[in-house]
């Protein structure tokens, strides 16, 4: 009974799981390489951005940003940080993570702030959407890194997209938090003074959903973070590359220094994007 | 505006408890049957231009659901709402925006003013809804801040100003799209009696200035008695009683709005007028050159003094049967609250004649309907 069970249902999920990826590597590669097409040119200008800018001057618009979002301290300690990661040769591929990061989390908020919206006006969306965003975050990565690479190849492309599968739920789920505890007062203000839809989404909710959007975005970049090892194991390339690298040759000295770099970088990225969702 | 067999029920399908509520159900009986809430019961009334119209009641009688059904921030379950000819209730919502656009706002208990906007671009929210351009909207919110005294915060957000402050803005944000109809839902409930105070005179003022059509929510019965023209009481989602304030605290409909005037000093609440009135013992006399006939007149009643009056019914004096000369008694105006007549009531001979503002005499107070007055007004605990 048990074996006909794994048999029939078991393997009938695994069964239609190869044959819809199947199906999709048929029919769908015109979509599949458009798809690619525009995530690697957007990738790919983030990157050339990042990469073709002079190092100091990359530097200087990280420690500015620091200055202006945080302070004299925090822009010293970046300015340090940022040092410390050129001192150890480590600039380039470090540039190239963030600029992973960069695309991945632009996507995510893409496809994530209209779906915390949506899901946050409907009933039925945010049913069906809380189920899709537990699916992404806790589906082991590893599992929809192979189709990942049988519909795009190895490379920046599969790496962006798996990012953002694993790294958009919390723009989700914090958009829709955030829309849904406008005080309703403020919603009622907005109605009785006769704003549509759209003027009372864009002039009175998402303003003041701003403060739980940016922590949405601040916790999207730290999960693209957390993902680049993962992605770099199908040529996504950066840090994580590096990181691997360490780990394949047993070298414990590149280890921590690229693992310094994502920490590093992790902090920087982190208190940055922070000071957004603050209300000024 | 007029409103007229206005109810709501929260239910999603609403006509079994309709059904119910019209064979006469209370709004307990519908809860126990049907476990459905009811907010308004069966409500008509009439909203006169110009006119401060208070709605009160206690938490939980409807007032707050009412004022909601007015503008649609909650749908009727059943009846009309008319304005200039439009029925409301039956406006697609495209027309009613367009009608809270131009016709309506809004001010708030809680102020619900948008923190990520200083004061005057809270004040000019409702005109950049409706999409007038910036430099109209701008000089608009700001006249309406200065009407409101706060022409020289207009830069300042809603956390930098005391809640005062806050609802001043609520106000100009309600007046700068000069609506014909303004919602007051317990405006100034939040605020501490002091600044409440300040903000019912600036209420006042501003309606001395250009008379709006003003629907206030309160729950306070001094508040009430205060700025309104019109209260309706609320109880249980139902109107038991509307009236002016002196008609409310004369004649209470019943002993629940008996209960809630009953703290209300009513000597500041009626008017002269609404106590003048001339009895048996009024004796009224025609004024002429010649006094004799009068002196007659009080002579043939037994009266000891009579109130003369011009053939055209203004107050000339009081003729008194010992003497033949006029006494110039300086009468009470119509309008002074009873409060600032105690004092000459109780030192005066004989009652206190009273006059409108052309003159004409209304009648006289005496000390006994003084008297009786303020002890129904509930000074005295009966």
């Amino acid at each position: 009974m048990d074996e006909w069970l794994a048999e029939t249902i078991g393997g009938g999920i695994g069964y239609w799981a190869e044959k819809l990826v199947g199906l999709i590597l048929d029919h769908g590669q015109p979509t599949l390489d458009a798809i690619a097409a525009v995530v690697d040119g957007f990738g790919g200008a983030i990157d050339g951005a990042l990469l073709g800018a002079p190092p100091w001057a990359l530097g200087a618009v990280i420690v500015a940003a620091a200055f202006w979002r945080v302070g004299k301290g925090f822009a010293l300690f970046t300015a340090l940080a940022l040092g410390a990661i050129f001192a150890m040769g480590l600039w380039e591929p470090t540039a190239s993570t963030l600029g992973l990061v960069l695309a991945s989390t632009a996507l995510s908020l893409l496809a994530g702030v209209p779906l915390g919206i949506w899901m946050a006006r409907s009933r039925a969306a945010d049913g069906v959407g809380r189920t899709l965003l537990d699916f992404m975050q806790t589906m082991p990565a590893f599992v929809y890194l192979i189709p990942a690479v049988m519909f795009f190849g190895l490379g920046r492309v599969p790496g962006i997209i798996a990012t953002v599968i694993f790294a958009m739920p919390p723009a989700v789920r914090l958009t829709a938090l955030g829309i849904r505890q406008v005080p309703p007062e403020l919603v009622e203000a907005g109605r009785a003074f006769g704003c549509r839809d759209h003027q009372l989404l864009f002039k009175v909710q998402l303003p003041n959903a701003l403060p739980s959007i940016m922590a949405g975005v601040n916790q999207t970049m730290m999960m693209a973070l957390s993902m680049i090892v993962v992605a770099s194991m199908i040529g996504a390339g950066g840090l994580g590359n590096v990181v691997l690298q360490g780990i394949q040759r047993l070298d414990i000295g590149l280890g921590v220094e690229s693992g310094l770099s994502v920490v590093l970088l992790a902090i920087v990225i982190d208190r940055i994007t922070q000071s957004f969702g603050k209300m000024r | 505006m007029e409103v007229r067999r206005l109810r709501k029920v929260f239910a999603d399908d609403p006509r079994p408890a309709l059904a119910l509520l019209d064979s006469g159900a209370s709004k307990a009986e519908v809860l126990r049957r049907l476990n459905v809430n009811v907010g308004v019961v069966d409500a008509s009334f009439d909203i006169r231009a110009g006119e401060i119209f208070v709605i009160m009641g206690l938490s939980g009688s409807g007032k707050s659901t009412m004022v909601r059904l007015l503008n649609r921030l909650i749908e009727p379950s059943g009846g009309d709402i008319r304005l200039d000819g439009r029925n409301l209730t039956r406006l697609p919502k495209r027309d009613l925006v367009e009608v809270l656009r131009r016709d309506m706002s809004m001010v708030f208990q809680s102020f619900a003013l948008l923190p990520n906007r200083s004061a005057l671009e809270n004040a000019a929210f409702g005109l950049e809804v409706a999409g007038v351009d910036k430099a109209t909207r701008r000089d608009a919110a700001l006249r309406a801040l200065e009407q409101v005294g706060l022409g020289a915060y207009a830069a300042r957000y809603p956390r930098e100003l005391s809640g005062g402050m806050q609802q001043r803005v609520g106000l100009a944000r309600a007046l700068a799209k000069n609506p014909t109809i303004m919602l007051m839902d317990e405006a100034f409930s939040a605020l501490d009696p002091l600044i409440r105070t300040e903000m019912q005179n600036e209420l006042l003022r501003l309606q001395r200035e250009q008379a709006r059509t003003i629907v206030f929510i309160s729950h306070d019965a001094e508040e009430a008695m205060r700025i309104a023209d019109r209260i309706a009481v609320m109880e249980d989602g139902r109107i038991v009683q509307i009236g002016t304030p002196a008609e409310i605290l004369r004649e209470p409909a019943d002993d629940y709005v008996r209960a809630f005037f009953r703290g209300v000093d009513s000597s500041r609440v009626l008017r002269a007028r609404d106590l003048a009135r001339c009895d048996g013992t009024t004796v009224l006399l025609e004024d002429s050159d010649d006094r004799r006939p009068a002196l007659r007149r009080l002579s043939e009643l037994g009266a000891g003094y009579g109130y003369v009056r011009d053939p055209s019914g203004r107050f000339r004096g009081i003729l008194s049967r010992d003497g033949a000369d006029l006494l110039a008694v300086e009468p009470a105006a119509g309008d002074a609250p009873v409060h600032a007549l105690l004092r000459r009531v109780a030192t005066s001979p004989c009652p206190l004649p009273v006059v409108d503002g052309e003159g004409l005499f209304l009648g006289v107070v005496s000390r006994a309907a003084l008297l009786e007055t303020l002890d129904r007004g509930g000074l005295g605990d009966g």
